[in-house]
């Protein structure tokens, strides 16, 4: 058996070690399109702000650890696939034939619509590439502009601080981390952006970037032009799966995969940010988020193995530290229509608490300025428990969420 | 009846915590004694076992890591540092791999990974290295370190069970 694994990211990664741990004689190919080994996306932050240097940054420490599983590493850029012919073509005209394909090619930044992104001095924050050249130019006392106050343009302002720099944040929506955070919450971020000393500019777009290798000029709207060393783009990501045009693989919003991770092409899977699978909750989404690419890649593996294994269905959550505030958001932390509300505001302290409930369950958490025992809100609202006598508790006092935990699965 | 277990080499493999809430009577001296093990003073607040008191039932139930045969934190670490103690079989924080992203503390559906601001990295139960602290302290007999075949984290594992996915074999 032949098993060939495209992106070598957490799901790739775990994908050929549960490969390999029911499968002691297939053959694995994990092919990733950037040098080096595998590494996390995750510790670039860390990276940045010079608490571990690349070699902290890998998905696994030990450098023998792919040779010992006799997993095959590939440095290629797939250009396309041959779903009839079950054969990968690289952009070197290379050809690689299998039997087993796990698409795990995961996401790519994308630009928002604005002239002159293309200037040097503008850059992502996606690859250890991208974090290289950010070192490069953030350092004390340059002018440095963020586009995106999401989640990545959030998780590396500590960085930047760090670094020295005079930090600015645009960004187009009224709050900041719209896609985590609801409004209370995003404005209380942004608050305490502001109190460390960051110019926060939301409702704000940049119309044009002009520069060269010696600095850049951005015209914002509101607020006129500023000047930057180093504008880092971070307006979202989007699923990876241009080189799957013509394949008959299905995309929709990403690769469509059914509970065992399988595309609508037999032999062929999707795990991590780059499939659209199905949610915890009944219906199908993409969660671009850590664990999820490890569980996704899990049940795609054993299935490629043959051993037949249904997810449960992948499910929101996130955290987040920005400049020390630490947020985090699980499920339908938005709430649902008909559904009960409980939560807990201390603006001073900059403390958030909201639980989402529909009917007995919980369906969703937003926390902020808190980080204990927030686990056991993915336990309580993933384990579905009906909540008896502890929803009306809740509704009261919503920080005994540890308290309804422990008195459920005790 | 307290019992009591000596770290026995041989038998390690096959020993776990077990916790029985019957029997707690939440005097917190496990967590007294587990904050002294690691942070060397008697502050409950730095303490990887907690006790929940539910007074209104006259009920006090321990709570800790159940050290998952298939971990949810150590699967969701991006950068390798959670380790297994061969002795133990606990799930371990490696401190000079942990970056602290704190992804781990969402993963983990029991809340038993948290983050230590101070260190800037997450802390979850070690089991002490095969000597449980909690265990030693227990005046009740309600946390004791037992033959792994029957813990009183069945029950806990059952629910993980149907939190989990069907991944985790």
């Amino acid at each position: 058996m032949k098993y060939v694994i495209v992106g070598s990211g957490p799901a790739g990664v775990t994908a050929a070690e549960t490969l390999r741990a029911n499968d002691p004689q297939g053959e694995i190919l994990l092919i990733g399109d950037e040098p080096g080994p595998p590494y996390s996306r995750m510790a670039i932050p860390y990276l940045l702000e010079g608490s571990i240097g690349e070699e902290g940054t890998r998905l696994r420490p030990d450098r023998d650890h792919f040779d010992r599983l006799q997993v095959a590493l590939l440095e290629a850029r797939v250009e396309s696939l041959d779903s009839e012919d079950r054969l990968l073509v690289l952009s070197d005209g290379g050809r690689v034939q299998f039997d087993r394909l796990l698409l795990a090619t995961g996401s790519r930044p994308v630009n928002p619509p604005v002239e002159g992104l293309d200037s040097p001095l503008v850059r992502h924050c996606w690859t250890l590439e991208d974090a290289r050249h950010i070192m490069d130019h953030a350092s004390q006392g340059s002018r440095v502009v963020l586009l995106g106050a999401g989640f990545i343009g959030c998780i590396i302002m500590e960085a930047l601080v760090k670094r020295g720099v005079r930090l600015t944040v645009v960004e187009a929506g009224d709050r900041m981390v719209p896609r985590m955070m609801d409004q209370v919450a995003g404005h209380l971020i942004e608050r305490w952006c502001i109190e460390q000393g960051i110019d926060v500019r939301t409702s704000t777009r940049i119309n044009l970037v002009e520069g060269n290798e010696k600095g850049l000029r951005l015209q914002l709207e509101p607020g006129g032009d500023l000047e930057a060393d180093l504008l880092v783009v971070a307006a979202g990501v989007v699923p990876n799966t241009g080189f799957l045009e013509g394949s008959g693989v299905t995309v929709e919003q990403g690769i469509r995969v059914d509970a065992r991770q399988q595309t609508s092409v037999p032999a062929i899977y999707a795990a991590g940010d780059v499939c659209e699978g199905v949610d915890w909750d009944g219906g199908h989404g993409i969660h671009a988020i850590q664990p999820m690419a490890v569980e996704t890649a899990r049940v795609a593996a054993l299935n490629m193995a043959g051993r037949e294994t249904e997810h449960v269905g992948s499910m929101d959550m996130n955290v987040l530290d920005t400049l020390g505030l630490i947020a985090t958001s699980f499920g339908r932390w938005q709430g649902v229509e008909g559904g009960d509300t409980a939560s807990l505001l201390d603006e001073r302290r900059f403390r958030y608490l909201k639980l989402q409930f529909e009917g007995e369950r919980l369906i969703g958490a937003i926390t902020l300025g808190t980080t204990d025992q927030v686990g056991a809100l993915r336990g309580l609202i993933q384990s579905r428990r009906r909540l008896g006598r502890w929803k009306e508790r809740l509704m009261q006092d919503p920080t005994r969420f540890m308290e309804a935990w422990a008195a459920i699965a005790s | 009846m307290v019992k009591r277990y000596r770290n026995n080499k041989e038998n390690e493999m096959q020993r776990s915590l077990s916790l029985d809430p019957e029997k707690c009577t939440g005097c917190l001296q496990c967590e007294m004694a587990c904050s002294n093990e690691y942070e060397g003073r008697f502050n409950p607040a730095h303490s990887r076992i907690k006790v929940f008191a539910f007074h209104d039932e006259g009920r006090f139930v321990p709570y800790t890591c159940t050290q998952c045969a298939d971990a949810w934190c150590r699967n969701a670490c991006p950068v390798d540092a959670i380790a297994i103690d061969a002795n133990t079989g606990a799930k371990v924080i490696v401190e000079n791999r942990c970056v602290g992203c704190k992804v781990c503390t969402i993963a983990c559906p029991f809340g038993t990974v948290n983050y230590d601001h101070t260190r800037g990295k997450v802390m979850k139960c070690d089991l002490c290295g095969g000597d449980p602290a909690c265990a030693r302290a227990c005046p009740t007999g309600a946390i004791t370190w037992v033959d792994a075949d029957w813990t009183g984290y069945d029950r806990m594992r059952q629910w993980a069970e149907k939190t989990d996915n069907a991944a985790h074999v």
